[in-house]
């Protein structure tokens, strides 16, 4: 009981701080405090104030303004990649979990081999292949997160295929099809969307380290990564230029693991 | 006891990781005669002067190599491997004596043989465009005695002296790829890819006035370039130039800060082939919308040289200062145009930038919010230096880009020639019919009054044109520690390590 | 353990390097902006695009290409670096040492980390330290290692001067400075894993612990120390083995980054510089260099999963 109240208290706190961050990159899309592209030479790396409660960046842009949007950018394309990787990977790991036989052997195969490819390098390859940008960045670290996805549905559908409710929807004439996504997908359904918090985190980590590397989205978009990037240029006149996205990254990340810890 | 134990680890780790973060700060070497140089980007091109295309390769290379003549701080051609030349009356045939001391690196005499081997080379077609086509003029070269080297021109040209910088190499050298060999001031000796590349002072120097001063340079390559201000404050480097100036004040009082300039045409170049930018009216409303001095202000701190056509101050006779007010910026105006051109709202288009050069990403982020004003939505378009070769440069396959223009030589052509309708540096596709014959004009003459009226009137036409939206010379701002001094600026893309020297 | 499983792995394992190599290969092929074009610069004329071409081979068609390429790799050169005009190994030989340093860096500091503080917590679980680390763990998890980096980079090289900021020594000159250089970085990516690894080695210590033979243990008079050391360590241990492998691997791709940080030039930095000079040999024998590690890191993983838990054999023989 008291374990549970516990894990519980870590899922609200999560929630709390997911809710948050995620509240502001909403608000982000109708309103922020200035306009987060707003060049003011007369506030160029201006201190924390009242009027910048984060100060601003090297053109005198709102931080606060920036980090919204940049905040917003992150959890779209974490989002985005999330839902790739989990769609196709689902689609993949049930299919060849299912059907099984020498389709489900070269499959696997394949996607063996990029696992072995650290999602961020294979994303980075794939971005150098397709040219940065938003949408690019999603798809590369979309397809990047396909065979994780894979291989957990794939694992899934092994244990469940030979279970007697299978067995029985066969006997009664449902279609492979039918078996795959209309009884057995949706129990296994939990252990997707734990993983997808887990994914979500991990593509929040890989999208800020690739546009901290510059290949990821490009400016004047802001992101997190791309922001603490060009602050580290500024790490001596004006810290909280790095302060601020880092921190926000890391409430974003501690927020989400917080709820996925069970 | 067990406790005990973890704390005398944790101690003992703790003190390596005290000790090892010691050692390595603050014991600086104090060696009297060496420096670090930050660089942007490594030499990824070639070591072998001929094959050297990038302009951060070139300006390392100009330590290293020299040509028959040389230029001096001011622009000047100086003799160099030749210690004095003769041209004939008419201008076509030029007569070098090399010099009796001059030696290789490698120990070495350089011999007229030498010379018309590494010419020859360039002479095959091999080199870069300038380079080719000038030497195609090259009738006959020859090596009368050990000492003596006779060129022949097919026609006479008053700008052939300044082509003939090109590298003096030695004939023996079978991989110039990798070992680079010259008469410079400083020697290679060794690289590290993506680390660093080491220059030591080159003790034959047949110059003993300008002999170099510092004895080993190491030139670190900094890529990320959101770390130069760290590593100087640090004193990982003791130098780098082009600074912006955010950067520079940011500095700590170790450092002195020389300004000058970047002797770089910097634009909002526009694809005049494709739509909207066909229309000169088009052209021209950007001209209008886009306030140089604002970009000035916001990006580089106020600091550098306004232009309004293709050539930059430092050409001195060929500058026309006046263009810089052609398009003194004017919303309305650029509105009107705009209208006129069919576009009352403005419309869509893309800046295309390569992501390793900061001022003119900041350059870009600029225009685009300035554009707004008129109702114009620039994206920018970020891309690796290698894709905007590809696709821009060689491709033309872009809307607009904002890049700085370096010209080979003091000589308003390296600028200008690229404007003619079939010319291969052609990437802004800029066409027009008066604009060929006014450069065929300039140079075919042999009159030099007559020359520079001709390229005085290109210029004239390229504002007229609006063939791009020209911006500014960037401000060169370099920091130097204070313990070195001697930076010296050269109105061409160079690096002069030579003048450096102690305090 | 037997041999025809060991072999049955080793074929697997060199069959998965030949397939990895291949969509390496191919994927270069098919990605926009010439090489070519790169190395001519702003010089490119079509009849020297041309004879450039010809004089790399790349006009050569593709299989050709892949063949001569995997040849290369045999004959141990990994091809001709287009930029540098020296072979691909002679500039990994310089920078793996710098990335696989900082990297086993980082891993000995999870051990001396993760080892003593989940032993320490588990056998504390429920006290006021355990809570406080808890909370301190599932927050340094949360810290992304680039900006780890940054901020240790704020606190000791420009607050304490304790630490000279991209003042990288090469191994060459000095290697007490070459790896005191590497310390921040490798407890920046060391970091978040050092606290996942506690996490995992205290749950796993917490689950032995309640199992019959631990309660056996100490029904004999054994004393908790006695039964944790004697016993519950060696299995508690296993689990978390798995994790550790893949930390180490995550650890490797985390380098490409921190390396960009800590401006250290390994195989990161030449990586990402290959990737914009379009110096293909030198990113595919990268790419496919750490995709062996990756793939060997496993292979390590899974032989000393067996030679620890002799239960495993003969389940996975099958």
């Amino acid at each position: 009981m008291i374990q549970f109240l516990k894990l519980r208290k870590n899922f609200k706190a999560g929630a709390v701080i997911a809710g948050i961050l995620l509240f502001m990159a909403l608000l982000s899309l109708f309103w922020t405090p200035y306009d987060p592209e707003k060049m003011d030479a007369a506030h160029k790396l201006a201190g924390l104030s009242l009027a910048h409660p984060m100060g601003c960046d090297n053109f005198g842009r709102d931080i606060l303004s920036r980090v919204m949007t940049g905040l917003r950018t992150t959890v779209v394309i974490a989002v985005g990649t999330v839902l790739i990787g989990a769609f196709f990977g689902s689609i993949v790991g049930s299919l060849t979990g299912y059907f099984g036989g020498s389709f489900d052997e070269i499959v696997m195969r394949i996607n063996d081999v990029l696992l072995a490819f650290p999602a961020v390098l294979l994303a980075l390859v794939m971005v150098s292949l397709l040219g940065g940008g938003k949408y690019n960045v999603i798809l590369a670290l979309g397809i990047a997160f396909v065979p994780s996805f894979a291989r957990m549905v794939r694992g899934e559908f092994l244990r469940c295929k030979d279970l007697d409710y299978v067995k029985n929807a066969r006997l009664q004439g449902a279609g492979h099809m039918r078996v795959i996504f209309v009884h057995i997908l949706p129990n296994v359904m939990p252990v997707i969307l734990s993983s997808v918090l887990i994914g979500f985190n991990n593509a929040v980590l890989a999208e800020a380290g690739m546009s901290y590397l510059g290949i990821g989205v490009q400016p004047p978009d802001a992101s997190l990564g791309r922001m603490l990037s060009e602050a580290q240029g500024y790490l001596y006149g004006a810290p909280w230029y790095a302060l601020f996205p880092g921190l926000i990254l890391v409430l974003l990340i501690l927020g989400v693991s917080l709820m996925g810890n069970e | 006891m067990k406790k005990k134990r973890l704390a005398l680890l944790l101690s003992v780790v703790l003190t390596t990781v005290a000790v090892a973060l010691g050692g390595c700060a603050g014991d600086k070497q104090e060696s009297t005669s060496q420096i670090t140089i930050g660089i942007p980007q490594d030499i990824e091109d070639s070591l072998d002067p001929m094959k050297a295309t990038a302009a951060g390769t070139k300006e390392i290379l100009f330590n290293i190599y020299e040509g028959l003549v040389k230029p001096d701080s001011d622009g000047n051609l100086i003799p160099a491997v030749a210690s004095e030349y003769k041209i004939s009356e008419e201008g076509r045939v030029y007569t070098f004596t090399l010099r009796e001391d001059i030696k290789f690196h490698d120990g070495s005499s350089v011999t007229a043989d030498d010379v018309v081997y590494s010419l020859e080379r360039y002479a095959d077609g091999q080199s870069g465009d300038a380079l080719a086509s000038a030497f195609s003029n090259i009738d006959d070269i020859s090596a009368p005695t050990d000492k003596t080297v006779v060129i022949v021109l097919k026609e006479a040209n008053t700008d052939f002296l300044s082509y003939l910088t090109a590298a003096v190499i030695p004939k023996s050298n079978a991989d110039p790829d990798t070992v680079a060999i010259g008469t410079g001031p400083y020697r290679y000796v060794s690289r590290s890819p993506q680390e660093n590349i080491i220059l030591e002072s080159f003790d034959d120097y047949w110059d003993k006035d300008n002999a170099p001063q510092i004895k080993k340079i190491t030139l670190k390559i900094i890529a990320n370039a959101d770390t130069i201000v760290t590593e100087l404050n640090g004193g990982s480097i003791d130098m780098f130039c082009r600074l912006s100036s955010t950067q520079v004040s940011q500095l700590s009082s170790d450092y002195n800060v020389y300004t000058g300039t970047m002797n770089l045409v910097q634009a909002l170049y526009l694809n005049n082939a494709i739509e909207p930018f066909n229309d000169v009216r088009v052209r021209q409303a950007l001209c209008y919308a886009i306030d140089p001095q604002g970009i000035l202000d916001m990006a580089f701190d106020g600091q550098g040289s306004i232009i309004g056509s293709a050539v930059y101050p430092t050409f001195g006779k060929y500058y026309m200062p006046e263009l810089a007010d052609a398009y003194p910026t004017n919303i309305e105006k650029a509105k009107e145009l705009l209208a006129e051109a069919g576009y009352p709202d403005g419309f869509t288009f893309s800046i295309t930038v390569p992501s390793n050069y900061q001022p003119h990403v900041d350059t870009a982020q600029v225009i685009a919010e300035q554009l707004k004003e008129v109702g114009i939505t620039a994206n920018i378009n970020l891309v690796e230096w290698a894709t905007w070769l590809s696709d821009v440069y060689s491709g033309r396959q872009y809307e607009t880009t904002v890049i700085g223009v370096d010209a080979s030589m003091l000589s308003a052509g390296a600028l200008l020639d690229r404007y003619r309708s079939d010319a291969s540096g052609n990437f802004m596709n800029f066409n027009s019919p008066a604009y060929d014959a006014a450069i065929d004009a300039a140079e075919s003459s042999v009159d030099d009054d007559a020359k520079t009226a001709a390229y005085k009137q290109c210029e004239q036409i390229i504002s007229d044109e609006a063939a791009s939206v020209y911006i500014q010379d960037m401000v060169n701002l370099v920091a130097l520690n204070n313990k070195y001094e001697g930076y010296v600026f050269y109105p061409l893309y160079v690096q002069d390590f030579a003048k450096l020297r102690l305090k | 353990m037997n041999l025809t499983y060991v072999l049955k792995k080793v074929i697997s394992l060199m069959f998965t390097l030949l397939l990895t190599a291949f969509l390496v290969f191919l994927a270069f092929s098919v990605i926009p902006g010439d090489p070519v074009t790169t190395m001519l610069g702003t010089q490119a004329t079509p009849e020297k695009v041309a004879a450039l071409r010809e004089e790399l081979g790349l006009d050569r068609p593709f299989l050709i290409r892949f063949v001569s390429w995997m040849g290369s790799f045999l004959d141990g050169t990994f091809g001709n670096s287009y930029s540098y005009h020296v072979t691909v190994r002679s500039m990994l030989a310089g920078k793996l040492p710098i990335t696989l340093t900082m990297t086993c860096m980082a891993f000995v500091l999870i051990l001396l980390i993760a080892i003593p503080l989940g032993i320490f917590l588990a056998r504390n679980s429920g006290s006021i330290p355990d809570r406080i680390m808890t909370v301190v763990n599932q927050t340094i998890m949360a810290f992304p290692p680039f900006f780890s980096g940054i901020l240790l980079t704020l606190f000791f090289g420009l607050i304490l001067h304790l630490f000279k900021p991209g003042g990288y020594v090469s191994y060459t000159t000095s290697v007490p400075r070459f790896l005191g250089y590497l310390i921040l970085p490798a407890v920046a990516i060391a970091l978040p894993k050092a606290a996942m690894a506690t996490n995992y080695l205290k749950a796993s210590v917490l689950k032995e612990m309640k199992k019959d033979y631990v309660r056996t243990a100490y029904s004999r008079g054994n004393t908790t120390k006695g039964v944790l050391y004697g016993h519950v360590l060696k299995n508690a241990i296993i689990p978390v083995i798995t994790f550790l492998g893949m930390a180490f691997t995550d650890m490797i791709a985390g380098s490409i980054i921190i390396e960009q940080v800590f401006s250290i030039p390994g195989i990161g930095r030449l990586l990402i510089s290959s990737i914009a000079n379009r110096d293909y040999p030198v990113v595919e024998a990268i790419v496919v260099l750490l995709a062996f590690l990756v793939i060997l890191t496993n292979f390590g993983v899974d032989l000393i999963y067996r030679l620890v838990d002799p239960r495993i054999r003969s389940a996975m023989e099958e």
